[in-house]
């Protein structure tokens, strides 16, 4: 007699809107890893410039950003060199863009497996936004570069960056879960994304500085994320004096409101999936 | 013995259009939002949209002990497919419970997640992840994976440049060295060649054997047979019958839901022939003169032709050809009936059968063409393929050619043959 405890599952249907199974997820975390390291290395291989990518479309969104909105129309930016200010603004954004792009499909792309094995479903969009996250790390070491030949010394605050890139990547998966369970019911959202992420970036203070905006307007502002996120970065690395903390609490609350949403709502129609999908 | 899983009232319901058309779009649900208002006044009509529901599972009411080997048949649609979906929890269902005690492990179509751009290697992991295996349970049996799927030097190539095969065969390989408590299986044996189906197969009797419960839907009755010690018979979504696989698979073939053992052309003109001749019905009969399409291993098996002749006058020749299931032609088989034979026939109804001897065929699906010829010059006036079919089963009780052998028995026929035995003691020993 083998004295091993199995596992009972009892199946049901789930009454009302049940509640994220986290634990699930955590279990399955192996199938996370290997999630994430297959979106990686597939996109690696795959393309030429491989890592290059990660750092090109934040450097060329920089440069026309700079020629345009720094020379030509000369936006303000807080005292800082332009192309550093918006490079920094434009790194979580790319991060949180590029996840929205990858996770809204992740679910209908992978339709062959929904409807053909169990896991637990949150691992797929959660890995899309994740992968990102080498990217990320990429085009962010760029910054350091840059703040040294600009001549831009960080300050103490820089203890608090890792704040502000985990608030952008709650605002990420947030999104992510709403936009992706979504799109399996509606497929309309392949077609809305691409507009709504140009509206997002344009309504994120990425390419000019929330200072232009007085209070109380600033911190009702920061309903948008983002400007958290961006605006909070800025201060921790370059060290602006825009002193963000309203906002930054703002933004919080809404990434955090947007995550937990999202979590439900993708609860309530993961059961559906494979009869959707 | 404990329990596996044990089902109460398990159903799933779908609506016709959610079947058909699959996902929405945003502007039906904008749509049904503008329309909310009236909703009230419409849910009168939308009660008789009830109409539109299909219970693609109702009431499912089971238990299976753990250990045990259960075969679901029924037809397409029966609700087969649902249930593993249910079980494996890819999908919720609408009422019911079910408690499921153990690891589920899901042979759901094999190798779905496998990446094309990634190795062999890569995609061991991978889809043993998505089988919910850990990296450390992965690795531990990496080795024996390979050895299994015989990819062998192909380990570190990508699986794009992979034949089908091997791509059917790793995928099985992971899926296989899964060590689920409890396997659901669905089709896995539609797909591969022959060959590979037969080592599938295999393999699945060794984890039965093994101990674990398996749960296994096949439109192959005789692989149900094989493996399984009970079945469950679904019928447009409900449970009909649940008992000893053969008994209940036997029940299942003379319902006359898979195999056709009878075929019959109640209005002769539109019957197939000609203005000499028309078949009127083909049928399948056991030794004891019944029309079933499951034959035991051991007895004879008659092919019956009925057919009319409408001109005075003609030799004819009925004649059938059987098939297997592989597609291959056992045999063709003529009427050599003395009595009829070179004599010209007048007009009337015919019955002429062919028997096919017990001991001869191997277990499996069958198939029989019908041909009815005129001589003197030889036309063809009948010519039907696939008219009739039936199987042929091994109750397994030991007196057919299998003996007390269980396990995959090769070949297309299975004639019993006279064994004799000589003995004598050894040179050595005789001095």
């Amino acid at each position: 007699m083998s004295t091993v405890v199995q596992p009972t599952t009892i199946i049901q249907p789930t009454i009302g809107w049940g509640s994220p199974n986290i634990g699930e997820l955590w279990a399955h975390r192996d199938l996370v890893y290997f999630l994430i390291w297959r979106d990686i290395k597939v996109r690696y291989k795959q393309t030429v410039l491989g890592a290059g990518w990660a750092v090109m479309q934040p450097v060329l969104t920089m440069a026309v950003f700079s020629l345009f909105f720094g020379k030509l129309v000369k936006v303000p930016s807080d005292g800082l060199p332009y192309a550093l200010f918006t490079y920094v603004g434009l790194v979580p954004w790319t991060f949180v863009a590029n996840g929205l792009m990858q996770a809204s499909n992740s679910l209908v792309g992978s339709s062959n497996l929904l409807t053909k094995v169990y896991f637990p479903r949150l691992a797929i969009p959660v890995a899309a936004v994740i992968a990102g996250a080498l990217d990320f790390v990429f085009a962010f070491s760029l910054v350091f570069g840059m703040m040294l030949y600009y001549h831009v010394a960080p300050g103490a605050y820089i203890v608090f960056v890792p704040v502000f890139v985990l608030l952008s990547v709650l605002v990420a998966l947030g999104v992510s879960l709403w936009l992706s369970a979504l799109h399996v019911q509606y497929r309309d959202v392949k077609y809305i994304l691409p507009f709504f992420l140009q509206f997002w970036m344009f309504a994120t203070p990425i390419a000019y500085p929330s200072s232009l905006l007085h209070e109380p307007w600033r911190t009702l502002y920061a309903i948008n994320p983002m400007v958290g996120a961006v605006e909070g970065l800025r201060w921790s690395l370059l060290g602006t004096n825009t002193a963000p903390g309203a906002m930054v609490l703002v933004s919080a609350v809404i990434a955090i409101l947007l995550l937990a949403g999202g979590a439900y709502y993708f609860r309530r129609m993961e059961r559906t999936f494979a009869d959707v999908v | 013995m404990s329990c596996a899983i044990r089902a109460e009232g398990l159903g799933k319901r779908y609506q016709i259009g959610q079947l058909q058309s699959g996902h929405t779009t945003l502007r039906d649900g904008l749509l049904a939002l503008c329309r909310a208002p009236l909703r009230a006044a419409r849910r009168r009509a939308a009660a008789a949209q009830r109409d539109n529901e299909i219970w693609a599972l109702n009431n499912a009411t089971f238990e299976i002990k753990a250990g045990d080997v259960v075969g679901l048949i029924g037809r397409n649609g029966a609700g087969k497919s649902t249930l593993l979906k249910i079980l494996s929890r890819i999908t919720e269902p609408t009422c019911g419970r079910a408690e499921v005690n153990g690891r589920v492990g899901s042979l759901l179509e094999v190798g779905t997640g496998f990446h094309a751009e990634l190795t062999g290697r890569e995609n061991i992991f991978l889809y043993g992840a998505i089988l919910g295996m850990h990296k450390g349970e992965i690795a531990r049996k990496f080795d024996e994976i390979v050895e299994f799927s015989q990819i062998g030097k192909f380990l570190d190539t990508p699986v794009k440049h992979y034949s089908s095969g091997m791509h059917m065969r790793l995928a099985f390989s992971v899926a296989a060295h899964l060590d689920p408590e409890i396997l659901l299986v669905d089709e896995v044996l539609a797909v591969g060649d022959s060959r590979f189906q037969r080592k599938c197969l295999n393999k699945m009797e060794d984890v039965a054997h093994g101990g674990r419960t398996i749960i296994f839907v096949s439109h192959n009755i005789s692989a149900i047979t094989r493996i399984c010690q009970r079945a469950i018979s679904l019928e447009e979504g409900r449970i009909i019958d649940d008992g000893v696989a053969h008994e209940v698979a036997s029940r299942y073939m003379t319902r006359g839901l898979g195999t056709r053992a009878l075929r019959e052309w109640s209005d002769l003109r539109h019957a197939p022939g000609g203005d000499v001749c028309r078949l009127a019905a083909v049928r399948v009969r056991d030794h004891a003169g019944t029309v079933t399409d499951t034959i035991d291993i051991r007895e004879a098996v008659g092919i019956e032709i009925e057919y009319e002749v409408l001109e005075d006058g003609h030799i004819l020749r009925p004649d059938f050809h059987l098939w297997n299931d592989d597609g291959i032609r056992l045999f063709a088989a003529l009427d050599q009936d003395q009595e009829w034979r070179r004599r010209r026939r007048p007009a009337g109804r015919f019955v002429s059968t062919g028997w096919i001897p017990g001991n001869f065929l191997a277990e499996g699906h069958f198939f029989a063409d019908v041909n009815i010829c005129v001589l003197d010059p030889e036309i063809s006036l009948v010519r039907e393929s696939s008219v009739v079919s039936f199987q042929v089963v091994d109750s397994m009780e030991g007196d057919s050619s299998r003996g007390d052998f269980g396990g995959h028995f090769a070949g297309v026929v299975r004639p019993k043959l006279h064994w004799t035995t000589d003995y004598s003691l050894a040179e050595s020993m005789v001095s």
